[in-house]
């Protein structure tokens, strides 16, 4: 691979070249130039003096924070030989199928605009943005007729593009071998096992205090509640991402989570990102998209019906529309396996000073894409801090959630750590599925795309959710959604058909997540 | 395949095992004869994996007494963490002069000996095999050692009215030239925010290349 030294020279190039256009780097400059008025920086030492000044005000901190977050979005650089499409997606055959996948949505789209006679994208005549800007905070009292429209895709549409994902280089023969997988997934991806899952989630240990476990009514909060807190308050305190990160695996009290969250996000609510929000806002104003529609049918049929999350209708709007219009989110493509889809603007087909991304930020809308927002919605009521936390949550993990690619936390390694970790420890229960038809990755899968919003109960998804961040790893969806059928596996053996199976798991919203990942984890016999 | 470009020593080829076709799983070799008879210095040797476990290199250099012996220089190199997943599978690698057990000077043939142990695999092989000799650096190579020389060690410089060495400035000047140049390239690719062209979001369908 690469060699060490040349790797880290060419991380901390790549990091250093990120944050120097960064408003981080003018107000570091600024501050180290305000900071030469003060006594204590004297001439003969000014470097070491400045970097003191800035060490003891904190802004040493802010600049480490946005290091550590560079880390952790962007993959560890590819050697220099490698073109950048490896960097997306270092399997050839998974980028073509990725490829295929994009063909099928783009078709999809397209004829939707013919059939319904829409334009993907107008300008808003004048009295028609003013409206819009009136009713913006009440967007869901509006009830468009959305009939004609339907979802570009759903996941199991998805599923079925990953059921049939095979490398040609692979030996696929029809009869059953070691070769196979017994699931759903036949794509010989790593994929950790469960002594490697107890090394990596090592805080969920059976030994250590959580969030979900320990904080319940009949454990005294002296014994780790009040301690756990105080410590959240003092990272907070101290404003360092990476502890914060660290804290986070035992789970965020409740008061403290926006604020956790957003460290280890590194969002700081800053004067320009507000005015950027008010920029995307006034882009949704003027120009209205076809993919609007498709939000506002997304929302109105998942979110709206949702007991916990229809109340915050109004914000899933106010997201979703400015987050099409994102054109920073064109940068996670670099390392995403997807690719923003292209069009021209009418009258200049192929002519390249006229080729734009479509939607803005390169991502169509799936069924139950609103969901990523909602749970969200409980911890931020401010507009652009919402919308804030939603972006970087979704370039760091979600968007893993519908792309076909080999990356640990991509949604390819999660069904396959899924079954994997099923057949191997519940190889009864997994081999009744398949006998009567029920592979169990039908039924998990919509967990994983969703990573489970909207079947588990708020609180319970709130603390995934801490672990996820905490983890930097989507890994524990799939851990969950095994252990969950672990959970239920004495009446999962009693079904026999596909239906009766998902009714037994039709409703997880009773579920308490953190005993069932720490049992199956840590205390099931292997 | 082979190539040839300024600095990369070898073009053809000649397969052991007949033919241009990737093996079967089990062992395959690939040797690799300098143009001309030539004998060449090996800093490093960079490839694009297909699907091999394990990698041995062996080099055929002048030996102690005279005469040219096939000496091994890399000896079970891991590829893929696990020969039956993809990890590594379609990776790039780099191996460098340091990492060898032997002197790479003065070589005049390279065998490459692959291991693939898992049956699953139809075929394996290494592709885009390049090898370069000491002195050539790529770009990329230029841009890190001028960030090694970014936190240069505590002296201040001792110039004592002696002018510096005016090769070391240029070569230095080149370097930052280099490094402006990929600066500038990486600039005009920021987003500026503007999804539109002067105003005009009127779109036709979305293009499927």
């Amino acid at each position: 691979m690469l060699d060490p030294d040349s790797g880290l020279s060419l991380t901390i190039a790549r990091i250093v070249q990120r944050l120097k256009g960064s408003s981080l780097h003018s107000q570091l400059e600024r501050q180290a130039r305000v900071s030469l008025h003060k006594p204590e920086i004297k001439l003969e030492s000014l470097k070491e003096d400045i970097k003191d000044f800035l060490r003891t005000s904190g802004w040493e901190k802010k600049l480490q924070n946005a290091v550590y977050s560079e880390l952790n979005v962007f993959p560890s650089p590819c050697h220099p030989a490698a073109p950048p499409e490896h960097m997306k997606e270092p399997l050839a055959y998974m980028r073509k199928a990725q490829g295929n996948w994009e063909k099928r949505i783009l078709k999809s789209l397209n004829s939707m605009c013919t059939e319904l006679g829409i334009p993907l994208a107008q300008k808003r005549p004048v009295n028609e943005q003013k409206e819009l800007l009136n009713k913006w905070n009440e967007m869901g009292t509006d009830e468009p007729d959305l009939s004609l429209f339907r979802p570009v895709y759903a996941p199991k549409d998805f599923l079925e593009v990953l059921m049939n994902l095979r490398n040609p280089n692979y030996e696929n023969g029809e009869q059953l071998s070691f070769r196979n997988h017994l699931g759903l997934i036949q794509v010989p991806l790593k994929v950790k096992d469960i002594p490697e899952l107890k090394e990596d989630f090592s805080e969920l240990g059976l030994n250590i205090g959580q969030l979900g476990i320990d904080d319940s009514a009949q454990v005294p909060p002296e014994f780790f509640e009040n301690e756990h807190v105080r410590v959240g308050q003092k990272v907070l305190a101290e404003q360092d991402s990476a502890a914060a990160q660290q804290y986070v695996r035992q789970g965020c009290p409740t008061a403290l989570r926006a604020d956790l969250w957003a460290l280890i996000l590194n969002i700081s609510n800053q004067p320009e990102d507000i005015l950027y929000y008010e920029q995307l806002k006034s882009n949704v104003i003027q120009h209205d998209l076809l993919v609007d529609s498709l939000i506002y049918k997304d929302v109105k049929l998942t979110a709206s019906n949702d007991d916990y999350y229809f109340v915050f209708e109004d914000y899933l709007y106010q997201v979703l529309l400015c987050f099409s219009r994102d054109t920073s989110v064109l940068e996670h493509f670099t390392y995403s396996s997807a690719t923003p889809p292209k069009s021209y603007i009418r009258g200049k087909l192929g002519m390249e000073e006229y080729a734009v991304f479509y939607p803005p930020n390169g991502v169509i809308p799936f069924h139950g894409f609103s969901m990523y927002v909602a749970p969200l919605c409980f911890l931020y009521h401010e507009p652009s801090r919402l919308y804030q936390i939603f972006r970087e949550m979704y370039v760091r993990f979600f968007f893993r959630l519908h792309s076909i690619s080999s990356h640990a936390s991509g949604i390819v390694s999660l069904c396959l750590l899924f079954e994997t970790l099923l057949q191997t420890h519940l190889p009864q229960l997994f081999y009744h599925l398949r006998e009567i038809g029920a592979q169990p990755l039908r039924i998990s899968f919509k967990w994983l795309v969703r990573a489970f919003s909207g079947y588990l109960a708020t609180d319970q998804l709130l603390l995934l959710w801490d672990r996820i961040l905490g983890y930097n790893s989507l890994e524990i969806l799939a851990v969950l959604a095994a252990a969950v059928f672990a959970f239920r596996a004495v009446n999962l053996m009693e079904v026999t058909s596909l239906a009766a199976a998902e009714a037994v798991l039709a409703d997880l919203s009773t579920l308490k997540v953190m005993p069932l990942l720490q049992i199956f984890l840590f205390a099931t016999v292997t | 395949m082979g190539c040839v470009s300024d600095g990369v020593i070898f073009s053809a080829l000649s397969w052991l095992g007949g033919g241009t076709e990737p093996a079967r799983p089990g062992v395959a070799v690939i040797d690799i004869r300098f143009p001309r008879g030539a004998a060449a210095d090996v800093q490093e040797i960079v490839f694009r994996n297909f699907y091999t476990a394990f990698l041995s290199v062996r080099v055929q250099r002048p030996g102690p007494g005279g005469p040219r012996r096939w000496v091994t220089c890399l000896r079970d190199h891991r590829l893929m963490p696990c020969p039956h997943t993809e990890e590594g599978s379609q990776d790039y690698f780099s191996l460098h002069r340091h990492q060898m057990l032997c002197d790479m000077d003065q070589v005049t043939a390279v065998r490459f000996i692959l291991r693939q142990p898992s049956p699953v695999w139809l075929h394996f092989t290494i592709e885009e095999l390049q090898i370069f000799p000491p002195g050539q650096k790529s770009p990329q190579k230029d841009f890190t050692s001028w960030l090694s020389q970014l936190t240069p060690p505590e002296q201040p410089a001792s110039l004592h009215g002696e002018l510096p060495d005016p090769e070391k400035v240029s070569t230095e000047v080149q370097q930052m030239w280099v490094l402006t140049e990929v600066i500038r390239a990486r600039q005009a690719a920021a987003r500026i925010g503007r999804f539109d062209v002067d105003g005009c979001y009127d779109i036709n369908l979305l293009s499927y290349t």
